[in-house]
């Protein structure tokens, strides 16, 4: 059987492709994680950061560090980095997931109104939430903000989906439109809240309107880690699924997949994820729409290592887009929303004209 | 043996299929007829399960649909659709690799590139098995497609290594207007291929456009006309002069093949 070989040698070349390119991306995401940490006006070396952290952990096998560089790194970078890794990661594995289920290669967290949607209800909590703060255990007012941002997320993707599907069948031009409209009603929402908010919330409220991952603090990190991680962890189960749908939904359902709860399901996960990640973050766009082409450049559509790989890459992306919002215009910070979206922007842009002229719509 | 009993579906206030009964038996080709918008892909889709018919039931065994998990029916019967969406850049093998997903983490790796390596052989496509799946023309995807749903209900009693030695299931092969996009070559090897699925005891529905094909290839001939059966039985009973006209409201000549003595049919 020389064809079943030649089949064989194929499959083990894109394998071989695909874990080449997951081990680049390992290698990228350390890089970023490092040049993060150590990058600001107190410089930490890799070797420092790493003597720091093991130091944490009880093994004091290197040293060579300053208290000061100690203290900053795990005040202030190191939640800040975790923040943008979990952000980063959530964004990019919602973006892929959603445009596998809607079989859209233009579906985005934000396009689909999922992040305004999260926004709205955690600028909601800001706002109307204040009276209920000061009675509340601790506890409850960490947990209030995500929980508000998960809600509004979870309720702006079925409603958007609700619309946009219709005999089981999903319209892209529906969903893409039912997104527009209702990304403007969060709009006029957040506009209203900033209107009637006073000048504590409105602070607030901004940074929910341009997104950062400064200010984060570790009793906020770790009620949303869970929420963020978990989903993301999750996902990874349906790429099989995933790659099914592919082929349309009836498809699915004949190769043996059970579709309606498949669909539910990851959307759900996406919109737990993304909400409790735009709860800390505030909306950052186009990462959930850039990082998965990249990918699909790189090592193709299936799901098995798209998934992972857009993990991967979404981490490292904002890690460095991060890294670049808090040192381009020094001592300033600009909003890492602003970068994502400038960069993202011209990307999507680039993406509409090719696919056109591909044929491809 | 695939069932369909007194199948009645309508969407909205139209009535698709009123009272449709079908035997789908192991070892037979059966080729359903008829004119467009005569409810061929409705009864297609019932038989598959993707959709529910208001009344009537669809059995696999004598169980109904309903009672199957998805996954075990998935491993009994595969469907080639009409129209497939894919338009994201999978290569064809990974397209036809994706007929073993009810399998997964039951054959081994190397027992899945095998069948799919045969089944690309089967729809004449092993030459495109590195292409970019939405680069490819029309017919070509369609030939993949089946490739894919060969993948699915690849019997193992085609090895030519193991013959089938203790009893298995018969798998059943919906086909939805197969020779869509086809030349005249692979509309021949495509139902071939089909009939070959016969030789080893499985099933297979083809909704057909073309009375010729069904003449040739199938064991037994359905008329859909209006949501109703018309005619049904062999080849030589149903595909005559009367039904055809009565059907498609065409005035044809039936004629006998000199070779084979089937039934062949010209406009006029």
């Amino acid at each position: 059987m020389e064809m079943a070989v030649d089949i064989a040698q194929a499959v083990e070349r894109q394998a071989r492709r695909a874990r080449f390119a997951l081990l680049a991306l390992t290698v990228l995401l350390l890089a970023a994680f490092f040049l993060a940490i150590g990058y600001g006006a107190v410089a930490i070396a890799p070797l420092q950061t790493l003597a720091i952290l093991l130091d944490q952990l009880g093994l004091n096998i290197l040293d060579g560090y300053e208290e000061v560089q100690k203290v900053v790194l795990l005040v202030i970078r190191l939640p800040r980095v975790l923040l943008g890794l979990l952000a980063g990661a959530a964004l990019a594995v919602a973006g892929a997931a959603l445009q596998g289920l809607f079989r859209n290669p233009l579906a985005d967290p934000g396009l689909i109104g999922v992040s305004t949607g999260s926004a709205l209800a955690a600028g909601a909590a800001i706002v109307f939430g204040g009276t209920l703060l000061g009675v509340l255990p601790g506890w409850v007012s960490n947990a209030l903000l995500p929980f508000a941002a998960f809600v509004g997320g979870l309720a702006t993707t079925l409603l958007v989906y609700r619309i946009a599907s219709r005999d089981g069948r999903t319209e892209v031009a529906t969903m893409l439109l039912a997104g527009i409209a209702l990304n403007a009603l969060a709009g006029a929402g957040i506009g209203l809240l900033v209107f009637v908010s006073d000048d504590q919330q409105l602070r607030d409220l901004q940074f929910w309107l341009l997104g950062g991952l400064g200010g984060v603090t570790w009793p906020s990190l770790f009620s949303a880690a869970p929420l963020i991680l978990t989903p993301i962890l999750l996902l990874l189960f349906f790429s099989r699924q995933l790659n099914a749908l592919l082929l349309g939904e009836a498809e699915a359902t004949h190769l043996g997949f059970d579709v309606e709860r498949t669909k539910g399901t990851i959307v759900i996960l996406a919109a737990l994820t993304v909400g409790a990640s735009v709860a800390l973050t505030g909306v950052i766009g186009f990462i959930g729409l850039v990082v998965p082409h990249l990918v699909r450049l790189m090592i193709g559509p299936d799901h098995r290592t798209l998934l992972p790989a857009s993990i991967l890459l979404g981490a490292a992306l904002l890690l460095l887009a991060d890294l670049a919002a808090r040192t381009i215009v020094l001592p300033a910070e600009l909003p890492v929303g602003i970068l994502t979206s400038c960069i993202g922007g011209p990307f999507f842009l680039w993406l509409l004209i090719r696919r056109r002229s591909l044929g491809m719509w | 043996m695939l069932a369909a009993l007194n199948l009645r579906y309508h969407y909205g206030a139209k009535l698709i299929l009123s009272d449709v009964s079908l035997l789908i038996r192991p070892g037979e080709v059966l080729a359903v007829i008829g004119p467009n918008g005569a409810g061929k892909s409705t009864l297609l889709h019932l038989l598959s399960g993707t959709i529910k018919p208001q009344s009537g039931e669809v059995s696999l065994d004598g169980r109904p649909l309903r009672q199957w998990r998805p996954v075990d029916l998935a491993k009994r019967r595969a469907v080639l659709p009409q129209t497939p969406l894919l338009n994201f850049p999978f290569r064809v093998l990974d397209v036809v690799l994706l007929g073993r997903s009810p399998f997964a983490g039951q054959a081994a790796r190397q027992e899945d590139l095998r069948i799919a390596a045969a089944a690309l052989h089967e729809a004449d496509a092993v030459h495109l098995a590195e292409r970019i799946y939405p680069t490819l023309s029309g017919g070509e995807r369609q030939r993949v497609q089946l490739a894919r749903v060969l993948t699915q209900v690849w019997p193992a009693a085609c090895d030519t290594a193991g013959e089938g030695s203790g009893k298995h299931e018969s798998l059943y092969l919906l086909l939805d207007e197969p020779t869509n996009n086809l030349d005249i070559a692979h509309q021949q090897t495509t139902l071939a291929s089909a009939r070959r699925l016969t030789d080893h005891g499985h099933g297979v529905l083809a909704v057909l456009h073309d009375p010729n094909l069904a003449a040739f290839y199938a064991d037994r001939v359905c008329i859909l006309k209006d949501g109703e059966i018309m005619a049904e039985g062999t080849p030589d009973t149903v595909i005559t002069e009367r039904n055809l006209e009565a059907a498609f409201g065409l005035r044809v000549t039936v004629m006998r093949h000199p070779g084979n003595g089937r039934a062949v049919m010209v406009p006029g």
